[in-house]
């Protein structure tokens, strides 16, 4: 039976894939079709969702961005045998954009059936869980720590210390916590693994229970991400009928099940210790560190947080072993980053690449450039607390220590594109202005700081005093950067500062005016 | 969208004590909540800080914390148009401040009709298709001026 691919992931919905699917069935019913719909999730070439694909002997045939009224015209075309049309961009994978990738963490994302476990199964999954089974949790920490893979979320720590800390600590409650708490600008890649691939997380999930001793696992999903809440659920009911959740998983002594948790619109409950707190029903307060979540997490027992993308590239480590994966990247980032390239862009999307690609690559050859049209001006890298680099820093390699350099984070590896009609004053007032809403008020930096911040940048603006307070901010940024308790309050000063020393001019603008008249 | 049921004790408690098994159970009975009646109404919040034995104040602060816990009744249909860095790159903010003066709105109130509430939010992770909306639980890519006021003319009538 021909089989069509009709993705579920949030961004083709948002792209009409739900009038797209229905059109394709009444398509199908109207010529007594015997066709089967399957609902993957995204292949991450964004730009062309909704992207139907087919099924042929030759591989699978993509066709997008398809709109509802161009379905008669596909089944016309002969598309279910990967006929020609103006929408079909050949086999998918052959596509420069996706042949240029290294798929590791995304291997099967937009592949299968996210909720099928039959097709996980098919498609290599559990492979890794049943090797740890078989090399014992000490060697199971061993491989991870091996990898060189480092937590996604952005703060990059080396996975192996976290899950080896938690190991050694005496056996007892622990517990492991998925960070899904995305929510920074211009990343999507959680949400798309989540809706795509939620059994790797759901078996990374259960690796790490093995390794550390835990018999139970939260997800911690923002509550943007309805879509993901409803897919991974469906995929918990999946690895539970298949005794992949529970007792006796796959037929070993582990017991481990996942509850799937909802947050509730705050930014700062990415923060790992606000995410404890909003997990345990407290406000989402930043706890001081040490003592480390490794060692007192959550409701006080032994935790192991980790970002999505991190649990999920758990099974491939241990089905492949970790040096396969850290034969891949440079220096001391290892294996690959899916890059979330965002924005003002023409081919915006996930693209998953060993560590190493210049910013320049990334966005012209990638991107291919503005969506507008207009030349580049800045890519804000790492989310709203990330820096503004300008187009002369387009040679920095993409890696942990090469962005620190220029004072800089990858974070979770989103790119957001801006070209040259953005005002970076405003950016760098946005910037302080998000972390005065989001900040959860419990150091004084950022509580004070952040309202105090946009208050200098609305004197800035407005020309009044400039030098002064332009001396002023960065000393607020300094006090702000040093005497944060979390990268909340200490990194919403990158943004600013990276707008103030490379878009000077847009911080003089009422003065230059003023001269002019 | 759902519709809010009226505010009702006796529900309250039975939504409350369906969840106490769970640990940590504050949030997803405040969903809970927040599902049934449209809002958290303030009466919820002895209820639920005598059965989690937790001090109103506690409760409160808890209940204030997160954006997404709204104290009073929204419109029948919300609109939350994202506000964050991708979305500005491609003109979000220009297109969600003329949206709100057509309508004499500013951010996270209601149309006097009761029929749309719009807010911002921060982030729907479709920064690939900026700039995005949700209009209830539709996600929407790509919007812009004539699609918000579609919308808002839609929302009245349903």
């Amino acid at each position: 039976m021909t089989k069509i691919y009709i993705p579920r992931d949030m961004a083709a919905l948002a792209m009409g894939a739900k009038r797209v699917l229905a059109a394709v069935q009444k398509e199908i019913a109207a010529r007594g079709l015997d066709v089967e719909i399957v609902r993957n999730g995204s292949r991450g070439m964004l730009w062309l969702e909704p992207l139907v694909e087919v099924e042929t002997p030759a591989g699978r045939v993509g066709y997008g961005p398809v709109k509802p009224s161009d379905v008669a015209s596909l089944f016309e075309a002969g598309f279910l045998t990967g006929g020609a049309h103006p929408l079909s961009i050949g086999k998918v994978e052959a596509h420069p954009y996706f042949a240029r990738q290294r798929r590791v963490t995304f291997q099967r994302c937009g592949v299968i059936d996210p909720v099928s476990f039959a097709e996980y199964t098919a498609h290599g999954g559990y492979k890794g869980l049943d090797r740890a089974f078989s090399i014992g949790p000490e060697a199971t920490v061993a491989e991870i720590a091996a990898s060189g893979l480092r937590g996604r979320g952005g703060a990059g720590f080396p996975t192996g210390i976290k899950w080896k800390t938690v190991a050694d600590c005496p056996a007892g409650k622990k517990y492991v916590v998925v960070n899904a708490d995305e929510g920074d600008s211009g990343t999507f890649a959680d949400r798309m693994i989540m809706e795509g691939d939620p059994l790797s997380l759901i078996e990374g999930m259960t690796i790490c229970a093995f390794a550390i001793g835990a018999d139970k696992g939260y997800i911690y999903l923002r509550a943007e991400y309805p879509i993901a809440a409803e897919i991974i659920e469906e995929a918990l009911i999946a690895a539970r009928a298949a005794g992949a959740l529970g007792k006796n998983v796959r037929g070993s002594n582990l017991s481990f099940d996942i509850e799937l948790r909802m947050g509730a619109g705050a930014y700062v409950c990415g923060e790992e210790t606000s995410l404890l707190e909003s997990l345990e029903g407290k406000r989402g307060i930043v706890r001081a560190k040490p003592p480390l979540p490794a060692h007192v997490g959550l409701f006080g027992k032994p935790t192991v947080v980790n970002n999505v993308l991190s649990m999920a590239t758990a099974p491939m480590i241990l089905a492949d072993g970790g040096a396969a994966y850290h034969a891949l990247g440079m220096d001391r980032s290892r294996g690959t980053i899916p890059l979330q390239i965002a924005g003002n862009v023409k081919y915006a999307g996930l693209c998953e690449v060993p560590f190493g690609l210049k910013l320049g690559e990334i966005v012209n050859d990638i991107g291919g450039g503005t969506l507008s049209g207009r030349p580049v001006r800045a890519v804000q890298v790492g989310g709203p607390l990330g820096a503004y680099v300008p187009v002369s820093l387009f040679d920095t390699p993409f890696d942990y220590e090469a962005y620190t350099k220029v004072d800089s984070l990858i974070g979770h590896g989103g790119l957001v594109v801006f070209d040259d009609t953005v005002d970076m004053s405003w950016m760098a007032r946005f910037g302080m202005e998000f972390c005065a809403i989001e900040s959860c008020g419990k150091c004084t930096p950022c509580r004070i700081g952040s309202t105090r911040g946009v208050e200098t940048i609305d004197k800035i603006r407005a020309g009044e005093n400039v030098a002064a307070n332009i001396e002023l901010l960065k000393d607020l940024c300094q006090t702000m950067k040093l005497g944060s308790l979390c990268a909340l309050g200490g990194f919403a000063p990158y943004p600013v500062e990276s707008a103030l020393r490379h878009f000077p001019e847009d911080f003089h603008k009422p003065a230059l005016e003023a001269a002019a008249e | 969208m759902s519709v809010a049921a009226p505010w009702d004790a006796e529900r309250a408690r039975e939504i409350i004590a369906a969840h106490l098994g769970l640990e940590g159970p504050a949030l997803p009975i405040l969903h809970a909540l927040q599902h049934e009646f449209g809002h958290v109404p303030e009466a919820a919040v002895p209820q639920l800080a005598e059965a989690l034995n937790i001090s109103r104040a506690e409760m409160h602060g808890v209940v204030t914390f997160y954006h997404d816990f709204k104290r009073e009744p929204r419109g029948r249909h919300v609109l939350k148009i994202c506000r964050a860095e991708s979305c500005q790159s491609m003109g979000a903010e220009k297109m969600a401040r003329d949206f709100l003066a057509r309508l004499k709105l500013d951010w996270g109130e209601t149309t006097p009709d009761g029929a749309l509430t719009v807010e911002a939010i921060y982030c729907l992770g479709l920064c690939s298709h900026s700039p995005s909306a949700m209009y209830d639980e539709e996600p929407i890519g790509r919007v812009d001026g004539a699609r918000l006021d579609e919308i808002a003319e839609e929302a009245k009538s349903a």
